[in-house]
């Protein structure tokens, strides 16, 4: 019988289209996933409002299922509560930081200098601007190694 | 289309942060510097995130209100005229220069910041779960734009000359902007417009910048007299869907 279970671990596997290295698990995107008699239903909730990876993400759920045979699938979006980057896992920021993308994180709420560099480890660092390349990440540059990097801002 | 005082305030929220979005993504490839025109489109797509938001809440309620399913949020953004828009006034002013984009923001933000606080606690559980998810985005926007208008202000010469310039062009459409758009809104807008106040009058004596004393102030937006500048961004942003009805990506 098909359950819950079972799809989570087929969605374990997909990932953000913008930060690949993060699933969308590590993300804390997937919040449920319901069967019903008439189909599943996959709860999702968006990072900022106007992430244009939502789209993507809804049909990347869409795929995956559809090849598992399941045709039926209904994707609600919650709202409520707001997605926070305190549901980013573990696992998932150790990846961040793998990638060259400084990991959220509680001391840096605030867009301010020092967050660690995730090259070199210094943190003398500067904030270059507290916007960067997507909605979740402000722009920075390590004084010590001299990279620029983004910092997932903690949201 | 058959609207209730509750549905035309959700518009009335909708439209303002589209309005301000396009506004904002115009400047898109034209920013002083690349970081930002980056922040400023980073600000534009999330008031059409907020914006996407409200349409989609309202075209349910209208839908619900009709027993149809002919609203939507882009039928609701492309296909109402000018006397159908509710936005502020001060969201539909042309970009001018680049202090002028910079203050038109922070004097929207620091509206908008006390708003969504207010709404967060709405009886609409949808609306105050909109406003609480939206909150933590305009809290970088308010941030953001505050900075700059010190920065602008308490700067050279010429970008405090510029700063002044913007404050005399925006100031007669703020006072719109804590106006009680449903009569019992007037309480809670008060309380908006005192935070509003303080927010400006801080942000403004860091700027060196002084607040105009007994200007006129404009108004119209709420109930569909705009200025002369919606019609043409109207045309522009609503020109391919009515020329090619239904179009897609």
């Amino acid at each position: 019988m098909l359950t819950s279970s079972t799809i989570q671990q087929w969605l374990s596997e997909l990932t953000d289209p913008e930060i690949p290295v993060l699933t969308l698990y590590d993300l804390g995107i997937i919040r449920d996933i319901v069967v019903h008699d008439s189909g599943v239903e996959v709860i999702i909730t968006p990072t900022y409002n106007g992430c244009p990876a939502m789209d993507m993400i809804a049909s990347q759920i869409r795929l995956c299922l559809a090849e598992h045979g399941i045709q039926q699938v209904r994707i609600t979006h919650a709202l409520s509560p707001a997605w926070t980057t305190d549901w980013m896992t573990e696992s998932g920021k150790e990846k961040l930081r793998e990638y060259g993308i400084a990991a959220p994180e509680k001391r840096f709420s605030e867009p301010m200098d020092g967050v660690p560099c995730p090259h070199c480890g210094s943190e003398h660092t500067r904030l270059l601007s507290a916007f960067g390349s997507t909605a979740c990440k402000a722009l920075y540059q390590c004084q010590d190694c001299k990279e620029p990097f983004d910092y997932f801002k903690c949201h | 289309m058959p609207s209730t005082p509750r549905i035309d305030y959700l518009l009335h929220l909708a439209d303002t942060n589209l309005i301000l979005s396009h506004r904002n993504s115009e400047w898109c490839g034209h920013g002083p510097i690349l970081e930002q025109d980056i922040a400023l489109t980073n600000i534009a797509l999330d008031l059409l995130g907020q914006a996407r938001l409200f349409y989609q809440h309202a075209a349910q309620a209208l839908n619900a209100t009709a027993g149809t399913d002919t609203q939507t949020e882009d039928s609701l953004a492309y296909w109402r005229n000018e006397r159908e828009f509710r936005n502020h006034l001060i969201s539909e002013q042309p970009n001018g220069h680049w202090g002028q984009t910079i203050l038109r923001q922070f004097l929207f933000s620091a509206y908008q910041h006390p708003l969504y606080t207010w709404l967060s606690a709405s009886e609409d559980r949808e609306l105050a779960a909109i406003a609480a998810k939206s909150l933590k985005e305009t809290t970088y926007h308010l941030r953001w734009s505050k900075e700059w208008v010190i920065r602008l202000g308490d700067g050279t010469e010429e970008s405090r000359a510029k700063m002044v310039d913007a404050v005399e062009q925006l100031w007669t459409y703020t006072a719109e902007l804590t106006d009680a758009f449903l009569p019992e809104h007037a309480p809670m807008m008060q309380t908006v417009a005192n935070q509003w106040q303080q927010t400006v009058e801080d942000v403004f004596q860091q700027a060196t910048l002084p607040i105009p004393a007994n200007a006129y102030m404009q108004r119209g937006g709420l109930t569909g007299i705009h200025t002369e500048h919606l019609g043409f961004l109207l045309a522009e942003m609503q020109y391919l869907q009515r020329s090619h009805p239904g179009a897609t990506w």
